[in-house]
């Protein structure tokens, strides 16, 4: 009752020291209990899986492999097809066999074993030296291609140019769910407000890209505070179906409006970026003739490349630094908890809206160059599953990571192109298999595959924006997701 | 006992008048007045159920209190006619050299940390579990951060005066680390420290706000006896060293008795009580509503109840 000195451990007892020491360190190791083991060996447990596993395919099939209707004479006539069947169940049991015997069964030693490198600050490294490596293939990536693939060197110039625009749009939508945790249904809107602000600018006032861009980004952040108002008071579910319906009413206007923004036909005519007033196009006054050089098409198409990838850097540098500025850590601590951030003087609203208004100008900026590289808008390019895609990225990605989210797009949309080229699949299933009509289904087993390996996105850690001493990535178990997930 | 010779009479810092709130049909609180003195460990006692964190969400602004004024009285002592001034001017404070009044009753939660200055933890701990121990301290210094960043702009181009401010308040979150003897877990995850030291990090991260008055909602539950000791000293230091009034509920009568210069006892929303420990430990209504009696005491404590305040006894038996 006398105690009033200034540390509250200063005459503790030495061995009530040791004590916590010791339990603090075995709170970091793993947990003292563990599943019991099971009685049955290895292959047995197995074995019982997949037939389980067999049992509930051959039972869920039996209606779309075994049987089989045929239009005859006075009706349908039924066949049984059980060859389709027994494949089906055959690849169930020996998929399931395979999974529970060596991947399940391991379990100590391999999920073990992951667990560690996750924990530990040696990973870090590896996810920098990544992200310099891709950052250096980034910036030499036209020349790469126009040594070693002349022959398509176009082509895949203009798909880098689109995976960079998702990567871009990825990494501005993380800003709201990643990091704010605020789920937004309609972030296409923004991508849109860009795009049309841009279109209309240039095409009525006849101004460039250059002048035009931090306009579009603006107007983009002044919708992001239009719809944050709302939303504001919404938790949950309710704030997703308020921003799903706020990127419809977006798309429906531009389609209505006919005589502002052309409806239905789109904008034409909309101006090509300049480098410094050069054009790229053939003869006086252009690029190509000031430099000097033989006038080619592709070198627009780098130019373009170059624009969109230092908007995403631009994007990703910004995002980085607000992290470690007070605003991104409301943003991240919005996320946590609300109610703690308003016990500590936060004003939420301006959080939230700060947060909408900077994710919604990186869409801005990423809308305005989709409109000066097509040359054409019109809503179809603005509707729902734009905005499905980028939150898909962003959510496979791993909320909150920047890294992440760039190998997303390039997995998702540079796959989904993949499967365009990939003509050696008809030797094996004959000359009429298209591949490019499975990217769907194709598309979504990926992404269910993703959601069952790491249910928290590809890069799941977390790392402080903060540290005193040593730096340590937060496991994704630990960190929140916010509203609406 | 004299009430004015009590340091809650002549200095108040919070002072919570007629306050009452009701939910619907149930009154939680009822014309509740009491005082919380500058420099002073106060706590809040009573039941479960009595109405204490209904008071607190009150102050705290988490609530909008149905009837009351709870003025908050930042630099010492403030003349009435102030405070009745500012209460029918309907301005929320008045900030002058000389004083300053908040009426917490009038602002939103998040101002009265920020503007006034009342800093409070959570029941059920609200730590930001994916954030590391420092960073919690970090996000508590927002809006300090936020004026010496020039609202981000500032701390994006990177302008000498918010790199200073940054350093001072990583300073200060390391400080107050090392006071809660939490400095080795500072680069860990906030959800990943035990329970008792969450509990002191929560403590700590109200104080990194500078906060005049800390208001703790059972800071000692689900603490074993050593680290409830531990809470002691620190709440003593925290009032000793650094001059934070302290507003508390607790359960833990250990705790109470030991660290309060003034208790507070509520009962069906009611103050029932208000003194001194010794006060309040040996008033008869506080041993018959909250701590109950003897068998071989009830009879005379009963009596002794009708003697001393019959409206309130008969009112507490009929529930």
């Amino acid at each position: 009752m006398t105690d009033t000195t200034s540390s509250a451990s200063a005459n503790r007892p030495e061995g009530a020291e040791r004590l916590s020491e010791e339990r603090r360190d075995a709170m970091r190791g793993e947990p003292p209990f563990a599943e019991a083991p099971s009685d049955d060996s290895r292959l047995v447990r197995a074995l019982k899986e997949a037939a389980i596993t067999a049992g509930l395919v051959a039972l869920l099939t039996v209606f779309f492999f075994l049987f089989r209707t045929d239009i005859a004479v006075g009706g349908l006539a039924l066949t049984l097809d059980p060859a389709l069947w027994i494949i089906a169940v055959a690849i169930a049991f020996v998929g399931r066999f395979l999974l529970t015997y060596f991947v399940f069964a391991g379990e100590k030693p391999t999920i073990g074993g992951w667990k560690k490198v996750a924990s530990t600050a040696a990973r870090w490294p590896i996810g920098k030296a990544l992200g310099i490596v891709l950052l250096a293939i980034a910036f030499t990536l036209p020349f790469l291609l126009a040594i070693f693939l002349p022959s398509q060197n176009r082509y895949l110039l203009d798909l880098a140019i689109l995976i960079l625009t998702y990567v871009m749009l990825g990494w501005g939508l993380n800003i709201v769910v990643g990091l704010a945790g605020l789920l937004d249904l309609g972030y296409v809107a923004f991508y849109a407000v860009g795009a049309y602000s841009f279109a209309l600018l240039a095409t009525n006032f006849d101004l460039g890209f250059w002048v035009c861009l931090p306009m579009a980004g603006l107007f983009a952040a002044l919708w992001g505070i239009v719809l944050g108002f709302p939303v504001l008071r919404l938790r949950g579910d309710y704030l997703a179906i308020v921003t799903l319906a706020f990127g419809e009413i977006i798309r429906v206007v531009l389609l209505n409006w006919s005589d502002f923004t052309g409806g239905p036909n789109g904008l034409l005519g909309i101006p090509k970026p300049t480098l410094f007033g050069l054009e790229f196009s053939r003869g006086e006054g252009s690029f190509s003739d000031f430099f000097g050089l033989d006038y080619s098409s592709t070198q627009r198409f780098v130019f373009l490349y170059y624009i969109i990838l230092a908007l995403a850097l631009l994007t990703n540098f910004v995002t980085m630094r607000m992290r470690k500025l007070p605003v991104g850590r409301a943003w991240e601590a919005l996320r946590e908890d609300e109610i703690a951030c308003r016990s500590l003087g936060i004003n939420t609203v301006n959080v939230k809206l700060t947060a909408f208004a900077t994710g919604a100008m990186f869409g801005g900026f990423a809308g305005s160059f989709f409109a000066t590289r097509q040359g054409f808008i019109s809503p179809e390019s603005f509707t729902f599953i734009e905005s499905a895609i980028i939150l898909a990225i962003v959510v496979l990605g791993g909320l909150g990571s920047q890294l992440g989210v760039a190998i997303a797009a390039v997995v998702m949309i540079g796959g989904i192109e993949l499967l365009r080229n990939l003509t050696f699949l008809q030797a094996i299933f004959g000359a009429g298999f298209d591949p490019t009509q499975y990217r769907m289904l194709i598309f979504g087993l990926a992404m269910v595959l993703i959601m069952v390996w790491k249910p928290r996105g590809l890069v799941s850690t977390r790392s402080p924006s903060a540290v005193y001493k040593e730096k340590k990535a937060i496991g994704g178990d630990l960190v929140a997701q916010g509203e609406g997930h | 006992m004299p009430y004015e010779n009590h340091n809650w009479a002549a200095d108040p810092v919070l002072s919570v008048e007629h306050l009452t709130m009701r939910f619907g049909g149930l009154v939680a609180v009822d014309d509740l007045s009491f005082d919380v003195g500058r420099g002073d460990i106060t706590a809040l006692i009573g039941p479960n159920g009595a109405g204490k964190t209904t008071v607190f969400n009150c102050v705290t602004g988490f609530y909008k209190p149905t009837e009351g004024r709870i003025a908050l009285r930042r630099n010492g002592k403030v003349p009435g006619d102030v405070i009745a001034d500012l209460t029918k001017s309907g301005r929320q404070y008045d900030e002058t050299k000389e004083h300053a009044v908040f009426l917490l009753e009038r602002m939103a939660d998040f101002k009265i940390t920020e503007i006034a200055g009342v800093a409070r933890t959570f029941q059920n701990i609200r730590l930001f579990g994916g954030m590391t121990a420092l960073e919690n301290l970090l996000v508590a210094q927002h809006n300090k951060l936020m004026r010496a960043s020039n609202y981000t702009i500032g701390g994006l181009l990177g302008l000498p005066g918010y790199r200073r401010a940054a350093a001072a308040a990583k300073e200060m979150a390391v400080e107050w680390l090392r006071r809660v003897d939490l400095l080795d877990r500072a680069d860990d995850p906030a959800a990943d420290l035990p329970y008792g030291d969450q509990r002191r990090l929560e403590i700590a991260r109200a104080l990194c706000t500078n906060p005049v008055l800390l208001c703790l909602d059972e800071p000692a539950a689900g603490l074993n006896p050593r680290e409830s000791a531990e809470l002691n000293g620190l709440l003593r230091s925290i009032r000793d060293d650094h001059g934070v009034s302290v507003l508390l509920i607790e359960h833990d009568m250990g705790v109470v008795m030991g660290i309060s210069d003034h208790i507070v006892v509520l009962d069906y929303g009611k103050k029932i009580s208000d003194g001194t420990a010794s006060e309040v430990r040996s008033d008869p209504k506080v041993i018959a509503a909250y701590l109950g009696v003897d068998d071989e005491e009830v009879e005379e404590v009963e009596r002794d109840l009708e003697v001393t305040s019959g409206a309130t006894g008969a009112e507490g038996g009929a529930r």
